[in-house]
């Protein structure tokens, strides 16, 4: 693995000894671009099949093989029963469960990050303890809680999964822009006589919000792509995730691959609408 | 999931780069401040994760100890149902094809993760910001989408599997057991390819950030000093990028070692992992306290190796 980043091991130039800068020297002298940008490469190949296969036309169950092209799956997005209710719901818990972890994890990270107290390198701990768990852990953990409590699985408790296991991803990632910024804005503002509020509404909150924006997309992409946690506390509901699960037993309609399809070109553009953004602020 | 984990973490080493003065905590400032701010800041998300993580994650452990069933009820009679345990004997192999196959993928994370980290840091100028999008977009589709695609991608007469057979590299790899003869597709290569793929975002990101720190004029210095590139790269840069590589390693090996979603979609039951036979145990057999008892074994048991790993590496400042 770590041999492969070596540039210049003495390779011997084996045949067109004629120039000195042969294709094996090429190589060589590009071999990290190279090899970085075949792992890219592999990375993407799975999506590239996912978009492919959405203008398939199945003629079995199972999308896995090519037949002919057709945008039928494109204009019948809603063709399979049950599909967009699930992906509906998976949306609506999404957007709710991000609400809820970026309430509570900006509070939090607020807290760890502006403070000193005790019990701060325990807090630490119990922030970082979800992340390092496996999810069928905390799944099945959260499962036999509920039915202690014989509390009926369903919204209520896809939901309060959803706000546990993105609380963390939050703190840390708001934590991380609340340590970032200089704290000489702050003074600033104080040497300015703005008072306490007035310095962290106008001054602290704002810079801070492009974290909280960027927490709460990775919450949202957390809960929208659950699968394992929320299929121990689901009940009969069902995400869209579990729906595609579902699929995979009893047979996937294109109509899956044109949903992936569409979030990732969705989420592609907004990224990229919001790095144009923000290198036209950089430059104004 | 935690791919997040990564990229705040590499957001987090970034910025504490750029404003080393800026560590806030240093400084008791806030709104309002009074010793029990923090706290009052702290309550409503503590208590979610008190109520929602810690207590169950103990629940799990009394139940592994109930005896009933699903219909009786479970309950727990002194001195506990120990036997439940016993459970973890019969899915040894499990446990172990689990551990095996998450050590495999964080290896293949490992050695796919750091070209492209190396790449990013040192060589891509002013595509790094560009790169780092793509490097996380395969995000932006759901896992279990892209994992179905894996199907397509090694079925049995694909180009993939073709080339493997006709190049005898399968029939290497059939020697070790890893593939059967003339497929990919249902064999424990399959599963490990799967986790790889799912996982490699979160070993890319804490690699990158940890290169991304680095000076790249101590790599200057070393060949000043008459070092190959290779020596360079094993005294220099891999020893000052080894806090990404225990971060990757772990935020790789961690989940890998319990999902259970490629095992399903592409293996068979002959290489199920510990995750398949919980999730069994739970929804088929409905036999919740053996369940709980695998389930708290496994956590205990990645706890353990993490504890190890952690000391070994010598990097305990993770957290």
């Amino acid at each position: 693995m770590a041999t492969a980043t070596a540039p210049a091991q003495p390779v011997k130039v084996a045949q067109s000894t004629k120039r000195p800068g042969g294709p094996i020297r090429w190589v060589r002298e590009r071999i990290i671009p190279i090899l970085g940008s075949l792992v890219l490469l592999y990375m993407f190949l799975p999506i590239f099949v996912v978009i492919v296969f959405s203008f398939n036309l199945p003629n079995g169950r199972f999308n896995y093989q090519w037949v002919q092209f057709s945008t039928q799956a494109w204009t019948n997005l809603c063709a399979p029963g049950g599909m967009c209710d699930a992906l509906r719901l998976s949306l609506i818990m999404g957007v709710l469960a991000t609400i809820g972890a970026v309430i509570l994890g900006t509070l939090v990270a607020f807290g760890i990050a502006r403070y000193r107290f005790r019990g701060r390198s325990a807090s630490n701990l119990l922030v970082f303890m979800p992340m390092a768990t496996p999810e069928v852990v905390m799944g099945s953990a959260l499962l036999t809680w509920f039915v202690t409590l014989t509390f009926a699985r369903g919204l209520a408790t896809i939901l309060i999964a959803h706000v546990m296991f993105c609380l963390s991803f939050v703190v840390v990632t708001v934590k991380a822009r609340i340590a970032g910024l200089d704290p000489r804005l702050e003074q600033a503002a104080m040497d300015l006589y703005a008072d306490e509020r007035t310095t962290f509404w106008r001054v602290t909150f704002p810079l801070v919000l492009p974290g909280i924006v960027g927490a709460s997309l990775l919450a949202f992409s957390l809960s929208f792509d659950d699968f394992i946690v929320t299929n121990f506390n689901s009940g009969s509901t069902v995400t869209f995730p579990m729906y595609v699960w579902g699929a995979a037993q009893r047979g996937t309609p294109p109509q899956i691959n044109v949903v992936g399809s569409l979030m990732f070109l969705v989420s592609l553009a907004i990224v990229l609408v919001a790095q144009v953004v923000q290198r036209r602020r950089a430059k104004a | 999931m935690s791919g997040g984990a990564v990229a705040a973490t590499a957001a987090e080493q970034r910025d504490i780069r750029q404003h080393p003065s800026g560590g806030g905590a240093t400084e008791a400032k806030g709104v309002g401040t009074s010793k029990w701010t923090p706290y009052l800041l702290l309550t409503p998300g503590f208590l979610w994760l008190l109520v929602f993580f810690l207590i169950p994650t103990i629940i799990l452990l009394a139940f592994s100890l109930y005896s009933g069933s699903l219909d009786q009820g479970y309950a727990f009679e002194f001195p506990g149902q120990w036997s439940n345990y016993g459970a973890v004997i019969t899915y040894l192999p499990q446990f172990i094809r689990s551990f095996i196959f998450a050590g495999l993928a964080t290896l293949f994370c490992l050695a796919l993760a750091y070209p492209l980290g190396y790449f990013i840091a040192f060589k891509s100028g002013k595509w790094k910001a560009t790169l780092l999008v793509l490097v996380i977009a395969p995000f932006f589709t759901s896992f279990l989408i892209r994992t179905l695609a894996w199907k397509t991608i090694l079925a049995d007469d694909g180009p993939v599997v073709s080339f493997m057979n006709w190049s005898h590299i399968n029939a290497l790899l059939t020697l070790l057991h890893l593939t059967e003869s003339g497929r990919v597709l249902n064999t424990p290569l399959a599963v490990v390819l799967g986790l790889t793929y799912n996982f490699l975002p979160f070993m890319v990101l804490p690699i990158y950030a940890s290169l991304d720190r680095m000076d790249p004029r101590l790599v200057e210095a070393a060949q000043d000093l008459y070092s190959s590139p290779w020596t360079a790269l094993r005294k220099v840069t891999w020893p000052l990028s080894l806090p990404g590589v225990v971060a990757g390693t772990l935020l790789t090996f961690i989940p890998a070692a319990g999902d259970y979603i490629n095992a399903e979609l592409l293996g068979t039951t002959k290489v199920s992992m510990i995750g398949n036979v919980i999730q069994d145990q739970f929804f088929v057999v409905t036999d919740y306290p053996t369940a709980s008892a695998l389930s708290f074994v496994l956590m205990l048991a990645i706890l353990v190796l993490v504890f190890f790993y952690v000391r070994r590496a010598g990097t305990e400042d993770l957290v």
